[in-house]
């Protein structure tokens, strides 16, 4: 029986000819990742256990991005405890205010991660590499410890879906319609345990930046990775980058997967996931009208600048609806500073909208943008969970930067044909 | 080793946010989190939870962030095991790591009630639903993650082996 792109990954870093759906394995990472939220659990549990060195100093990161710059003073002393660990162990990519980015913008933008990689981050949208070619995965504070202490990590290799994409998007359709049309398909624990293997003639018109904002919500449908072919897109945007030989692995043709579904992206729709979960998807005819409060442009999901240029091109000479917070957040330096030279900021701010320094901040209801009871928020992020940011009684609307631009002008949710 | 409680029971889809909030992840103390531990889903589960009591959910229990902050602030709150219908996986993985008791078993779900008093030798995966009588057998685990849970956790179990 073949392997998948991801068993092909997983059996050569485990240092095995061959690896089947259900086998538990020990693999060597490339890569090992935290940020400020979960790394100092993963301190706590390192230093418990009495672990005197990191394997290798070089394969791990730590990313102060979700409550940077710091919020509060518990946050600070997050921070404090992670830097301070950092430099004891001579952790050299670890990233504060000035040098940070959100991590899963910034680790592939540095190239510290790259095809072929296996990757382990305690953050759920780890899951994001898979764009560029990687077996990349969520993982929790213990399991970043031990990934740390000993460069390896215990894995139960998954069986796959295969997402066959076919044709050129629609017009205004992005990465974003494409996984929420497909969460909506198969539900918030559709691919449970399981690789979301994305290939298929469409693929040739998705941007990298599209293909990240995909495998990133691959969790999002409870995958263990989302994972594309390498190609030239890929080769392109590693070229120069990453340091590292680029290891490609293609899955064999008569590799096992438990469904094949076909999604063809010019027939998409724009999609909105409505409160409280990714996968109650609609298109606008089912939208209605829905007032809203707040627009967040940016995220892991959704921060790339390819997303603010759209965001741009939307709300070019035209201005966000009275009553209505327009957040864009850059998801680097590298991105606010190439948005910046691009003008983009002229416009969002001539727009009346506001550009916020990189953070994960409103997405998970950390800072910058928490909504007050009975708000309504539509944003480019990832969950919309209850709470998820801010009041238990708010709501998260989660869309396109095409979307979410034209929902800022409209005060409503919104097409960018109706503004 | 067995444990025996009283069920606080939810749907399916429980996700991280709910069982921590993010506004909360700002600390790693255990009983912080644990004083904040579903109140956005049930704000009675922290005024009501007792030592030894048992979470019983539907599917995909503990889905969205990594946070080991959520199973921490379960085991943390009094939480002796968690049963479902199933995990999501980050979750899986953490609650065995940090060894907070979890079990699938489907049909224990179907006839577990909100208020029931319920207990299980965790060795054997044997629940008793000590109000109605019914028995139930979960799901066995591997043996290689029995180990871990035998070890103490994740920790434990490595250097255990070195």
């Amino acid at each position: 029986m073949g392997m998948t792109m991801s068993q092909k990954i997983l059996a050569y870093h485990a240092g095995l000819p061959a690896v089947k759906a259900g086998q538990l394995i020990d693999a060597e990472l490339d890569m090992v990742l935290g940020n400020d939220i979960t790394s100092p659990v993963a301190v706590k549990e390192f230093e418990k256990a009495g672990f005197s060195c990191i394997r290798c100093p070089a394969k791990v990161s730590m990313v102060m991005d979700h409550f940077t710059p710091n919020k509060d003073i518990k946050a600070a002393e997050q921070v404090k405890t992670v830097r301070n660990f950092a430099n004891k162990y001579g952790v050299d990519n670890f990233f504060d205010v000035g040098r940070m980015g959100i991590e899963h913008a910034l680790l592939p933008e540095q190239g510290l991660v790259g095809a072929g990689d296996l990757v382990i981050g305690a953050d759920s949208h780890t899951c994001t590499y898979g764009a560029l070619g990687a077996f990349s995965t969520g993982v929790g504070s213990t399991d970043m410890a031990a990934g740390m202490m000993s460069g390896k990590c215990w894995f139960k290799v998954p069986s796959a879906i295969k997402f066959v994409l076919k044709n050129k998007p629609a017009k205004y359709i992005c990465g974003k319609d494409v996984i929420l049309h497909i969460i909506g398909m198969i539900g918030v624990d559709g691919a449970l345990y399981k690789s979301m293997e994305f290939v298929g003639d469409g693929i040739q018109y998705l941007s990298i930046d599209d293909r990240f904002t995909i495998c990133n919500m691959a969790i999002e449908a409870g995958a263990k990775n989302g994972i594309f072919p390498v190609d030239d897109v890929t080769r392109e945007y590693l070229s120069g980058r990453f340091k590292r030989e680029i290891r490609v692995f293609e899955a064999d043709p008569d590799a096992e997967y438990e469904r094949v579904i076909e999604v063809d992206m010019s027939k998409l729709k724009p999609t909105v996931a409505f409160p409280h979960l990714p996968e109650n998807t609609r298109t606008p005819e089912e939208w209605g009208d829905v007032k809203i409060d707040q627009v967040v442009i940016g995220s892991c999901t959704n921060g790339h600048i390819s997303d603010l240029r759209i965001a741009a091109d939307i709300l070019r000479g035209k201005h966000v609806a009275k009553g209505v917070r327009c957040i864009v957040i850059p998801a680097t330096n590298t991105i606010w500073k190439q948005a910046m030279h691009e003008g983009l900021f002229d416009v969002f701010i001539d727009a009346g909208a506001v550009v916020s320094t990189p953070t994960c901040g409103p997405c998970l209801g950390g800072h910058m943008g928490i909504l007050a009871a009975g708000e309504r928020a539509v944003a480019t992020t990832n969950r919309n969970f209850v709470g998820r940011m801010g009041h238990v009684d708010s709501e998260v609307y989660l869309a396109s930067p095409y979307v979410a631009a034209a929902s800022a002008i409209a005060g409503k949710i919104a097409t960018p044909d109706e503004v | 080793m067995t444990v025996k409680g009283t069920v606080f029971r939810y749907k399916s889809d429980v996700d991280t946010d709910v069982i921590i909030p993010a506004r909360y992840l700002n600390t790693t103390s255990e009983a912080e989190l644990a004083s904040h531990c579903m109140e956005d889903i049930d704000k009675d589960f922290v005024k009501k939870v007792k030592k030894g009591d048992i979470i019983v959910a539907e599917d995909n229990f503990g889905c969205g962030s990594s946070r080991e902050h959520a199973p921490i602030a379960i085991k943390a709150s009094g939480i002796s095991l968690v049963i479902a219908n199933s995990f999501a996986r980050i979750f899986y993985r953490n609650a065995i790591n940090i060894g907070l008791p979890i079990l699938e078993c489907p049909e224990a779900v179907k006839n577990i009630k909100a208020g029931d008093v319920v207990s299980c030798d965790l060795s054997k995966g044997e629940i008793v639903n000590e109000t109605t009588g019914q028995k139930f057998q979960a799901e066995p685990f591997p043996p290689f993650i029995q180990n871990i849970i035998d070890k103490g956790g994740l920790i434990a179990s490595i250097k255990a082996a070195q």
